[in-house]
């Protein structure tokens, strides 16, 4: 018989036959032989295997056979299809979102009143992988200055950049000699958003770059911000850029949120033809997490918070995001 | 009695309060007042001494004397020292009068020692604190596994590529791409409420013209497909069914539309005849693509 006597030591022995007769109550786990438990599980999956391949087969036979009467065939589950719906999904005809939008702090950004203009900075004593960040960011980022940090406290700078007409505000904070949190803070009393930063890579890092990106305006991609708070995120990201993206140029930021990562590219575009377009990555890139998003500007005490991650509420179900 | 326990403990043999380095000898005990391991300084190996310790940011006056050296329990006598620096120095003054001056040197020595690094904390404290949040390893991985099944999912390129080829669409940049065969389409769409036999005709009427010179093209280029050879072979022989052939070739036209652009260079590494032929067909092609 096929029960479990019959396999000692012996792997190049009787290939798996076709069909393996086991008595009904025998469970391979039983086996208390390390090596023969081990043999007898390959051979138990092997079977699976077959099975599974078997049943393919069948199922494509019977889809060949059927023809045209066949039913169309299954869309495979992803995370994104079987997102859990989120109650904030903005409408694009939501006339409350539109007003929204429309008094809101980025207003004057959005009616074209202000230029933007963006103060880097970083936490104290930055290493060198973060200053070259910042400098590489600052290229990217039109209209941005980088300044050191040198201990100051931030509710002390606040109003010395509001004073000089600063838009934003970005700190980048630094642990362990990289970069790994973004403190985004639009300035005149405007949202703050906290992020926690990975992936980041400087532009001598990445493969097959081009050149420095010049100093033209980028145009400014975002991608899937679909809720509420996405929304606002999103519009904090595109009144970092002025409004007026010099094609000739042809840079672009990409800013793609995918589950709740905010992905931030930039590349050089040139269309080849009227259906291809080719990229090619210049400048740095990094990922972006929410952690949360303050009402007013940078304070850590008092603020009033639109939204905190929570960890416990909120990573409860895989497939709810919230961005 | 003091000499036997030093002559034991600091010089021979084991002194669990003895740290021993390259340079120096430490004591760790403490009511040390120096914090070296000295004759002079050993809390052991002294039956008198006093030491300056603070607690909670109070200062106080421990003291040991001959008389308790029986009562370990209430060996060390403390004495809390006042706030105030100048009156502290007189209260350990006073306490200590009578005692030897070393003591007494060190102990005021190292109880302003201890009032300045007070007042350093007290100001730190009130500068920026560095708050440390610690890293749940288990999130972090769950986090860094769950940001790469991000990247995957996302397809940037892909997205991007879309984007910016929808924003080409919707003529967001305006005049600066001319792409012919787009201009050709968005002309071919205006004129298709107009008549459609004209644009017909006219579209003929390339394939026409383009079908003469090609005719010719296709005897060299016939040598890698044999179903064309076959039409070669009919060519030569029948003119009758030249209008057969023009539908075929025209299909083949359309074939080639696609196949010729591919197949110039190696039509180059052919010899002889093409290079005449290069020059008049060359420039229909062009045209043919505008």
């Amino acid at each position: 018989g096929e029960g479990s006597g019959s396999v000692p030591g012996d792997r190049t022995g009787p290939p798996a036959p076709e069909r393996v007769l086991f008595p009904p109550t025998f469970s391979v786990s039983e086996i208390k032989n390390k090596q023969r438990r081990h043999f007898m599980f390959l051979r138990w999956k092997q079977q699976q295997r077959k099975e599974k391949l078997a049943l393919k087969k069948k199922r494509r036979k019977e889809r060949e056979a059927l023809g045209d009467k066949a039913p169309p065939k299954a869309i495979p589950k992803t995370i994104e299809n079987q997102r859990v719906y989120d109650e904030t999904t903005v409408d694009p005809n939501d006339e409350e979102v539109a007003f929204d939008e429309a008094t809101d702090e980025f207003a004057p950004y959005f009616n074209k009143q202000t230029v933007p203009k963006i103060l880097i900075t970083t936490s104290d004593r930055p290493r060198g992988r973060t200053v070259r960040f910042c400098e590489q960011l600052a290229t990217v980022i039109p209209n941005s200055h980088v300044y050191y940090r040198r201990g100051l406290a931030l509710k002390r700078i606040i109003p010395q950049c509001i004073a000089r007409d600063f838009t934003d505000l970005i700190v980048i904070n630094e642990d362990r000699k990289i970069p790994n949190g973004l403190v985004l803070s639009h300035l005149p009393d405007g949202p703050t958003a906290h992020f926690r930063m990975s992936s980041v890579r400087l532009r001598k890092e990445i493969k097959r770059k081009g050149k420095e990106p010049t100093e033209h305006i980028p145009e400014v991609i975002l991608n899937n911000f679909t809720t509420r708070l996405g929304h606002s995120i999103g519009r904090m990201f595109a009144a970092l850029f002025p409004h007026n993206p010099q094609f000739i140029g042809r840079q672009v930021a990409t800013f793609h949120n995918q589950r709740d990562y905010i992905f931030f590219r930039f590349h050089r575009y040139i269309f080849k033809s009227e259906k291809k377009v080719g990229i090619q990555e210049l400048g740095p890139r990094f990922t972006l997490k929410l952690r949360s998003l303050q009402k007013g500007t940078f304070d850590s005490k008092f603020g009033e918070y639109e939204w905190i991650h929570k960890r416990r509420e909120m990573d409860t179900v895989r497939r709810k995001f919230h961005l | 009695s003091p000499q036997v326990v030093w002559s034991m403990l600091g010089n021979r043999q084991f002194c669990s309060y003895k740290m021993t380095t390259k340079t120096q000898n430490f004591c760790r005990n403490e009511y040390n007042l120096t914090g070296l391991c000295n004759r002079s300084s050993c809390p052991l190996a002294n039956s008198q001494y006093a030491t300056v310790r603070e607690e909670k940011g109070r200062c106080y006056l421990y003291m040991k004397t001959i008389e308790r050296a029986a009562f370990p329990r209430r060996l060390w006598e403390r004495v809390l020292l006042s706030k105030n620096y100048e009156k502290a120095l007189e209260e350990i003054d006073e306490n200590l009068i009578y005692w030897p001056r070393f003591i007494r040197h060190k102990c005021k020595q190292r109880f302003t020692k201890i009032t300045q690094y007070l007042i350093r904390i007290r100001k730190l404290t009130l500068k920026r604190q560095r708050k440390l949040v610690p890293l749940r390893r288990k999130i972090e991985r769950r986090e860094n596994r769950r940001e790469e099944k991000a990247l995957i999912a996302a397809q940037l390129d892909n997205a991007i590529e879309k984007e910016l080829l929808e924003r080409l669409k919707q003529d967001t940049y305006g005049d600066i791409y001319n792409f012919p065969i787009h201009a050709f389409d968005k002309a071919l769409q205006q004129q298709e409420a107009e008549s459609e036999s004209e644009s017909d005709a006219e579209r003929e009427e390339d394939d026409d013209d383009d079908e003469d010179v090609d005719k010719r093209e296709f005897v060299e280029a016939e040598d890698s497909e044999l179903s064309d050879f076959e039409d070669m072979d009919k060519l030569e022989t029948s003119s009758e069914e030249e209008q057969e052939e023009e539908e075929e070739v025209e299909k083949k036209t359309s074939k080639w539309k696609g196949k010729m652009p591919l197949k110039g260079p190696a039509r180059r590494k052919r010899p002889y005849i093409e290079i005449e032929y290069e020059e008049e067909t060359e420039p229909s092609t062009k045209t043919k693509a505008a």
